[in-house]
């Protein structure tokens, strides 16, 4: 519990709600990056004074991954699928706004009916709540397939922030090989979405129901 | 101590006017113009209230008890205001904060009754507007001034001042900055700035505030006038308050700051206006539930850093 750790859950917080308020796909491309940077800070910043090469190493790596790499990923697809750099949401960024409010009750709802976790006074899980949820609602609530992949990256930071609340010392293994799987699996989403593109001319998730032959 | 409680109370009256001078003066700077004289708004203020009103025959007396009414309200909510911890307001009591809300609320409703009154559709369409905004802005600064009230355990804002300090910046750091940042929403939105409103457009289409006071001429002009740059003074002074109050030491050293806090208020809307267009009407709700979003988040914030 301290300052810098909780300057970092604030902005993470914020950037949640920003990218539930923007319309425009680059905006929260980079928005989803600020995110993965404060993720990557998170762990350096917890460990304080103990901070260990192997834990500055991995905040590095998660940076480089989150907040390069990732971004680049999807700017290329968004270039090739030449959309219109909208997000053609099924809920408006408005009401996404309101959801968002509620999602942050939620999650503070959910972290007081909790007993297991270790610290009960620490921002940390209720932080990963709200942006599981942010990131599960991304999914659902927006047409363009790019948007479900910031969805579940948003979603995979929460997911990481939780696993920060249960335990500090993850083995970097297991860091290591939830990290190569994530960037396995934008890497394949970003060709799938290249694919959708190049098959139908667009990459609207709600008419891949129609068969094309 | 007992010259300093009517401070707040007189600086806000002299100096209001003199903020809206700053604004226009750093905008001309960016434009490179020369600008308006600083005291150009007590010139306004002058010569309104030399001239004589005209009233339209379809009026009725809510026309003209809006302006006055108005601003006492304004005044009523400028004597609940301290300026710093050591300057506190001239009248103060527990629950103080709710009357300051809804002194500015009531400025708001009448306003928007003087303008539906002239029957004018382009003044109601501005009232419309207004009571749009203000409804999303309402709940921003209320759960603002709560988390505040949490924070420091006083109910009123003289309390909530003195309470603020250098400890509870390191307790609570984050949601001290996103109850200023959701108060600065509120400012921009209630003095009707770029980019909700913009104060020196003159088409009706696009206005909210202005379009509303179309019909007030003469002292009742001046009467809203002045009323506006109090209102600017009352909430560019709850930011300021809390933006100052990790800056210790005595009144000597509060004081100053509270000023030049002010007077960096004024600067800050003067760039704001300057490098920024006005948004989309649709787009402002947008920034509204952002603001309602921050005072929500800080109000959480509280509850966890003081639990």
């Amino acid at each position: 519990m301290t300052l810098p750790v909780d300057t970092i859950l604030v902005l993470v917080i914020l950037t949640g709600f920003l990218i539930l308020g923007t319309v425009r796909l680059h905006t929260a491309i980079r928005l989803c990056a600020i995110q993965g940077v404060a993720i990557g800070l998170l762990p350096v910043a917890a460990a304080g004074e103990g901070t260990s090469l192997r834990v500055v190493l991995l905040g590095l790596f998660i940076i480089a991954l989150k907040g390069v790499a990732f971004p680049r990923l999807l700017r290329r697809a968004i270039r090739e699928s030449a959309t219109s750099g909208e997000m053609q949401p099924y809920v408006g960024s408005t009401a996404s706004i309101v959801v968002g409010i509620l999602a942050l009750i939620a999650a503070f709802w959910i972290d007081s009916r909790l007993s297991f976790l270790p610290d009960t006074h620490s921002l940390v899980a209720p932080v990963a709540f709200f942006t599981i949820i942010v990131g599960l609602f991304l999914i659902v609530a927006r047409k363009l397939a790019i948007t479900q992949v910031i969805g579940y990256l948003i979603l995979e930071n929460g997911i990481y922030v939780f696993g920060l609340a249960i335990a500090l010392e993850v083995p970097v293994i297991v860091e290591l090989g939830v990290l190569l799987d994530m960037f396995v699996a934008v890497f394949v989403m970003g060709i799938a979405i290249f694919r959708i593109n190049r098959e139908f001319n667009h990459m609207d998730s709600d008419q891949l129901r129609n068969l094309k032959g | 101590m007992n010259a300093l409680r009517f401070l707040p109370l007189v600086s806000g009256l002299v100096l209001a006017p003199f903020l809206l001078g700053v604004v226009n003066r750093v905008k001309a700077s960016f434009a490179g113009r020369t600008g308006q004289p600083l005291l150009q708004a007590y010139f306004d203020l002058a010569k309104l209230l030399r001239k004589g009103a005209v009233y339209s025959r379809t009026t009725t007396w809510v026309f003209r008890a809006g302006p006055v009414v108005g601003l006492a309200a304004v005044l009523t909510a400028l004597m609940l205001l301290p300026a710093g911890r050591h300057a506190p307001a001239a009248w103060s009591f527990t629950g103080d904060l709710f009357l300051l809300a809804y002194c500015l609320g009531l400025v708001r409703f009448l306003t928007v009754l003087a303008a539906l009154d002239t029957g004018s559709a382009f003044e109601g369409m501005g009232a419309s507007r207004e009571v749009q905004f203000s409804a999303l802005a309402e709940p921003a600064l209320l759960v603002s001034l709560a988390a505040l009230a949490r924070l420091t355990g006083g109910l009123g804002l003289t309390d909530i001042t003195a309470g603020l300090d250098a400890a509870s910046w390191e307790a609570a750091g984050p949601a001290l900055a996103l109850v200023a940042l959701a108060l600065g929403v509120v400012f921009l939105a209630e003095n009707s700035r770029i980019p909700v409103d913009d104060p020196n457009t003159h088409l009706e289409l696009t206005m909210i505030h202005e379009v509303m006071i179309l019909d007030h001429s003469g002292p009742d002009l001046a009467f809203i006038l002045y009323g506006a740059a109090l209102k600017f003074w009352i909430l560019g002074a709850l930011i300021v308050n809390v933006g100052i109050s990790w800056i210790g030491g005595p009144a000597a050293v509060s004081l100053p700051a509270f000023f030049a806090g002010m007077l960096l208020v004024a600067v800050g809307v003067g760039v704001v206006e300057s490098v920024m267009a006005r948004f989309r009407l649709l787009k402002v709700p947008r920034m509204l539930w952002v603001g309602v979003a921050l005072s929500v988040l800080a109000f959480t914030l509280v509850g966890r850093f003081t639990a």
